[in-house]
């Protein structure tokens, strides 16, 4: 191996500091979310504890924030499911042209860039106009696909892109249906980035804060209510709160990650068997 | 197969703005909204001197945060795609890069607080340092800390598509600059930067359309003392007044159309994916 440029250690350092950027923020947080009693939204740390964890888990004094965790889960459920099934189907008829691909191609880019809170305000409108009510299982959930969608087709267009489409031929040469063909060799191929398009869905959709705002209705999701709590509430229990949904979505990016990193391992051991003589 | 995704985008995205567009001719009193058709809304919106002074912050906003978030993207994802020499360890530093995009926008921004605050630990090490005196104000709630959030939680935007052009740029094209004698900055300017533009032309529409239609990263980090577009519109649904908001959503959102729409035109999106 060649050794290292000069440049290669200056460039090292600069993303060292732009990683420590990233993440240092976040890490402040989660130690100073061990504050002790007595001490205030910064350091110094008056000794050490879990106290503000535990106000999070008694009181109710700062509102509804299990419920919201509840609903804000779900809704990512939700949106998750529908933005791999939808963003699939996309995928695949956007393989081909079809009347109308052009203008829906740019209502997806529409979609992606449109300021959040257009699409808050007139989804907002669109249901009090229509005498129905704000809630966020059915506005709320439709503002955030317009969010997560384009996402998940930009994911679709890059997979179909690369897709080699010989082996679909081969499918269709041996005699398979066009829903064998889907079942049993498109899937299966494009299975892995599904799990990405999948982690796009859930989590854009949990941390959605500018889409909901005005489409969540009376029912709060966990980011507008922490929303909620920074212009009421001055003591580390936000940070404690920060900490928790962090963490949380840590253990879902972790999950999906390890899912990912499967599927791969076990595709790698399933090779061909072309050529061995099997039947 | 196109039917579901049709409906989600014609309900939620050409309805709503169809909406937006005759809302914005109706006129408001203190408790509802009425039918009309009446150029108010504009009228008033474009002869209020507040309007320039928001549109140009956020244009302001957005220049800034594009050319920090640029330099920064940029130089990151030239390190991973040039400088890391396994796959293994490029798609591990990515990941690494991608992770915080995955979390709460909202606890990011809280998280600066510390760092900031008056007596938080950017203050206190200057002076223990005895760089300055008096704790600096302009930290935390100012346009300083706009632009560091919206930095922080968009320069991933800019690295993910520079990045991915980068990583398809075939690397004999560099060895034949090299062989050619071109030098380190050379190679940099007149082969890899040219061969880049489309990821950055990306990278750019993703950071500028965001921060035009941010309304919250402002209003948290500049502690309500600055204004843009989008805060503009909040506050007038706070106060109900739904046609005025409507009228300047519409000309905010045509400005971002008309930002896109020339971007656009140096780079063909649907080839680069």
């Amino acid at each position: 191996m060649e050794p290292r440029p000069r440049s290669f250690y200056i460039l090292s350092g600069f993303f060292a500091l732009f990683i420590l950027f990233l993440y240092g923020p976040t890490i402040t947080i989660g130690i100073l979310s061990f504050q002790g009693e007595g001490g205030g939204l910064t350091f110094p740390m008056r000794g050490v504890s879990l106290h503000w964890f535990r106000d999070l888990f008694e009181q109710q004094a700062v509102g509804d924030i299990w419920g919201s965790f509840r609903r804000s889960f779900a809704l990512g459920l939700m949106v998750m499911v529908v933005t791999v099934v939808v963003s699939v189907m996309g995928g695949l008829a956007f393989r081909r042209k079809f009347p109308g691909s052009n203008i829906l191609f740019y209502l997806i880019i529409t979609s992606l860039v449109i300021p959040s809170i257009l699409i808050s305000l007139g989804v907002g409108l669109l249901f009090s106009q229509s005498g129905l009510n704000v809630h966020w299982s059915t506005s709320g959930f439709g503002a955030q696909l317009t969010w997560t969608l384009p996402f998940g087709l930009l994911i679709m267009f890059a997979v179909f892109n690369r897709f080699d489409k010989s082996y679909e031929e081969a499918a269709r040469d041996l005699g398979a249906t066009s829903w064998q063909t889907l079942c049993h060799v498109v899937l299966p191929i494009i299975a892995p980035s599904l799990i990405g398009v999948a982690l796009f869905g859930f989590t854009l959709s949990y941390d959605e804060f500018a889409r909901t705002l005005l489409t969540a209705g009376s029912y709060n999701t966990l980011p507008l209510e922490i929303y909620g709590m920074t212009t009421n509430v001055t003591s580390p229990v936000l940070y404690a709160l920060g900490t928790l949904t962090t963490v949380f979505s840590l253990i879902i990016i972790g999950a999906f990650l390890c899912i990912a990193l499967i599927t791969n391992r076990r595709r790698a051991r399933r090779t061909s068997d072309a050529g061995k003589g099997e039947v | 197969m196109v039917s579901p995704l049709a409906a989600v985008l014609l309900i939620f995205l050409v309805l709503p703005i169809v909406l937006i567009v005759i809302v914005s001719f109706w006129r408001a009193t203190e408790f509802s909204i009425i039918p009309a058709f009446e150029f108010d809304n504009y009228a008033f919106l474009f002869g209020s001197p507040v309007t320039y002074t928001v549109f140009f912050n956020t244009f302001k906003y957005a220049v800034i945060t594009w050319a920090c978030t640029l330099l920064i993207g940029f130089t990151v994802a030239y390190y991973l795609a040039f400088h890391i020499r396994t796959l293994t360890w490029q798609i591990a530093l990515f990941l690494l890069c991608t992770i915080p995009f995955w979390t709460s926008n909202i606890i990011r921004m809280i998280s600066w607080i510390p760092f900031l605050g008056r007596n938080g630990i950017a203050n206190s090490t200057l002076m223990s340092w005895g760089v300055i005196e008096e704790p600096i104000e302009w930290l935390l709630f100012s346009d300083f800390a706009v632009i560091l959030a919206f930095v922080h939680l968009y320069t991933l935007f800019m690295v993910v598509p520079i990045f991915n052009t980068m990583m398809r740029i075939d690397k004999s094209l560099i060895e034949a600059a090299r062989d050619a004698g071109a030098n380190g900055a050379q190679i940099l300017w007149n082969v890899i930067i040219p061969l880049t533009k489309p990821g950055i032309m990306i990278g750019t529409i993703f950071v500028v359309t965001l921060v035009m239609g941010d309304f919250i990263t402002v209003r948290f980090m500049s502690g309500s003392q600055s204004a843009n577009v989008g805060r503009l519109i909040s506050n007038d649904i706070a106060l109900l007044q739904y046609p005025s908001a409507s009228a300047t959503a519409i000309v905010l959102l045509l400005t971002v159309l008309i930002t896109i729409g020339i971007l656009l035109r140096f780079v063909d999106i649907r080839k680069e994916l």
